[in-house]
């Protein structure tokens, strides 16, 4: 490997890095060698590292001024919207953000579900995005449960709840979670404590999440293992960073649409009213992000399965690797899971819908049908598919990305040839 | 690129399917030409004007407005009445201070960086004057309606005679566009309720406008500046990507390789 070889140019450089080899961290970020075939799918890693360093400066900002207290919060909120210099713009980047930052992390996730990137040798790496994921989800929520609001108030009321269904230990659980009887101020610092904290967790499970992935090296839409460093490469710098940058652009086109025209579209109304504990909302909705989960939860009758359905929707993704037992990765040559993919995404749209709406008539069957086919997916069509499709011829190479025979084939060759 | 329009599709089909305009009941509110709307909306500084005149006027004898101070009124991007004005509107009111070196406390006339005065001490003395019903703060209230402005409007607008199927409680009003149609608060405005300065006809849709609109300013107090550098932060970006975007084939230009 020729990152190892490598030396500073300068005395001081080799001084410093026989020491502590930053230099050759460095060397081996620019240098590290890429599949020159990823699509714009394979942008939303360096966009998501954006997102969370976006919501750690902009979230340290806001706890300058904000303040923790049942009494207080939402007006502190208010304080910063009208009296902070820019304290609107930090506000609104923060709270769009955090919808941003899921709806990068959807993308991410989906484009390796339909790559196959969690598959050998990366389920580590999957592993590792599946605890940042569920990480987010916490961060998220009590995010949102800080300026003590209607939906904060009872949103909160409603999660923590969902602990009581533990047998025997669940009251229990829950008081210990609200330091009392009820969701109140002990519930709120906790919250605000936590979500400062956990910002911090994900930033250093991205560490091994990218650590783990510089291992094996980028999956690609091919979906096979390439020689590395190759002419299938890359290296990272400036290739991918200028078309990351690129991609990362249009991104904050959109983030930027959201925080300046549209800042609480994706919010609720309920929000801007202060928590009281003797009104309770007509709907309480958690977050866009969240509802396909919700709907899972309200989609069965007892609290406890509900609760452990919506668990395991979750916790299953964690041993996708072991359930998807098809060798193909990219679902480019598997033209049977590539209609299962798309019935799945539209799936888990449809359990967002109904998330959102109350869980009665309809809406509930329909919620039931959606969350029994979500399990139905992972659990029996994936298994199944991998003995019983029949998956289309792989190429050699990425390079090769045509099939043996194809006219193209030649073409491609050509091309290279005139390369080398 | 291709597969880029593909992506901003989808992210739009994800926001749309998860919108929260569903779950709401669907009720056409009248609808109206705001001019805070759009990528270089702004208010119409009359308007707000003439709106604080309605809400201190008409609303303010039972609605708080706690997080907005008299000096909020002299402020850019607001009603922007002039430093003399917004002194004079805040001595109009009587503000308890203190205490005092005895102990005491006192009242004397209100100074720009005073709160607006709320109209009860407290919850419940708002509640006890108005039925049990508590009128809400104003402060945020367009934020806080599922509806937004188009409700606010369509609601000072809305009281009728009740259907015949509906019986309502003493103290009770019919609207048709309140939430389950029945309302604590009876119809506020009238035509000409109030005197307008400017010789503006204060007809009640005028009035519901000119409300509507300051309690838009009193939500989004920095609106006119967010469309502003939204708009510059935008057109930055766009012109940003383009440069981007031909650096980036220059670049990928040394590979056989699509980008």
């Amino acid at each position: 490997m020729s990152e190892h070889d490598y030396r500073p140019k300068s005395k001081v450089g080799q001084w410093f890095n026989d020491r502590l080899p930053l230099l050759t961290l460095a060397n081996h970020l620019t240098d590290y060698p890429t599949p020159k075939n990823l699509n714009y799918w394979w942008t939303f890693g360096g966009i998501l590292t954006f997102c969370l360093i976006t919501q750690i400066v902009t979230g340290l900002t806001l706890a300058m001024h904000y303040i923790a207290h049942a009494d207080m919060a939402f007006e502190s909120v208010e304080h910063i919207m009208r009296d902070v210099n820019y304290g609107w713009l930090i506000r609104y980047i923060h709270a769009n953000g955090a919808s941003m930052f899921f709806l990068a992390v959807y993308i991410h996730i989906f484009r390796s579900l339909f790559y196959g990137s969690y598959k050998s040798p990366r389920e580590i790496i999957w592993i590792l995005g599946i605890i940042i994921y569920l990480l987010m989800m916490a961060a998220a929520f009590m995010g949102y449960v800080l300026p003590w609001g209607q939906m904060s108030f009872w949103g909160a009321t409603v999660i923590t709840n969902l602990f009581s269904a533990i047998p025997l230990v669940g009251e229990g659980i829950v008081t210990w979670l609200w330091g009392g009887y009820s969701v109140d101020n002990p519930t709120l610092t906790r919250f605000f404590t936590l979500h400062y904290l956990i910002p911090f967790l994900i930033l250093g499970l991205v560490v091994l999440h990218i650590w783990a992935l510089h291992v094996p090296g980028n999956n690609n839409p091919v979906g096979i293992d390439i020689k590395k460093p190759s002419k299938d490469t890359v290296p990272f710098h400036p290739y991918i960073v200028i078309k990351d940058g690129f991609a990362l652009l249009m991104f904050m086109i959109v983030f930027a649409f959201f925080v300046f025209y549209a800042p609480n579209i994706l919010g609720h109304a309920d929000n801007y009213i202060e928590a009281n504990p003797m009104v309770t909302p007509a709907h309480i909705v958690p977050e866009w992000y969240l509802l396909p989960f919700y709907a899972i939860l309200r989609s069965v009758p007892d609290k406890l399965l509900g609760v452990v359905a919506m668990l395991s929707a979750i916790l299953i993704l964690a041993v996708l690797p072991w359930l998807d037992t098809s060798k193909i990765r990219s679902a480019v040559f598997r033209p049977l899971y590539r209609q299962f993919y798309w019935i799945l995404v539209a799936d888990v749209l449809i359990l967002g819908y109904v998330g959102a709406m109350p869980a009665e008539g309809l809406y509930l069957l329909i919620a039931r049908v959606a969350t029994a086919y979500y399990f139905l997916h992972f659990l029996v069509i994936l298994p199944v598919l991998g003995f019983k499709e029949k998956t289309l011829p792989v190429p050699l190479s990425i390079t090769e990305p045509v099939l043996a025979g194809s006219p193209n084939l030649a073409a491609a060759r050509n091309k290279e040839s005139k390369l080398e | 690129m291709k597969n880029l329009f593909k992506l901003f599709s989808i992210i739009i089909i994800i926001i749309a399917s998860n919108s929260y305009s569903f779950a709401a009941e669907k009720v056409e509110y009248l609808k109206t030409d705001w001019s805070f709307k759009g990528l270089f909306g702004k208010f119409d500084r009359a308007s707000l004007q003439r709106g604080y005149q309605v809400y201190t006027e008409v609303c303010a004898s039972c609605h708080s407005m706690k997080y907005l101070s008299y000096r909020n009124l002299a402020e850019p991007g607001g009603p922007e009445f002039s430093e003399a004005q917004a002194k004079a509107i805040a001595a109009s009111f009587e503000v308890t201070d203190g205490p005092n070196s005895d102990g005491e406390m006192f009242t004397r006339p209100g100074k720009l960086s005073d709160k607006f005065v709320m109209p009860y001490d407290n919850v419940k003395a708002a509640q006890a004057a108005n039925g049990g019903a508590y009128p809400p703060d104003m402060s945020v209230l367009v934020k806080a309606r599922g509806g937004g402005v188009d409700y606010i409007y369509s609601l000072l607008q809305g009281y009728e005679q009740a259907p015949s199927n509906v019986s309502l409680d003493d103290g009770v009003y019919y609207n048709k566009y309140m939430y389950g149609n029945k309302i604590r608060m009876a119809a506020p405005l009238s035509d000409g309720l109030v005197e307008y300065g400017d010789g503006t006809n204060a007809t009640v849709e005028q009035m519901s406008k000119d409300v509507t609109t300051f309690l838009m300013w009193s939500a989004e107090p920095h609106l006119e500046a967010r469309h502003q550098m939204g708009f510059k932060a935008i057109v930055y970006l766009i012109i940003l990507t383009i440069l981007v975007y031909f650096s980036m084939k220059k670049i990928w230009s040394r590979v056989e390789s699509e980008v």
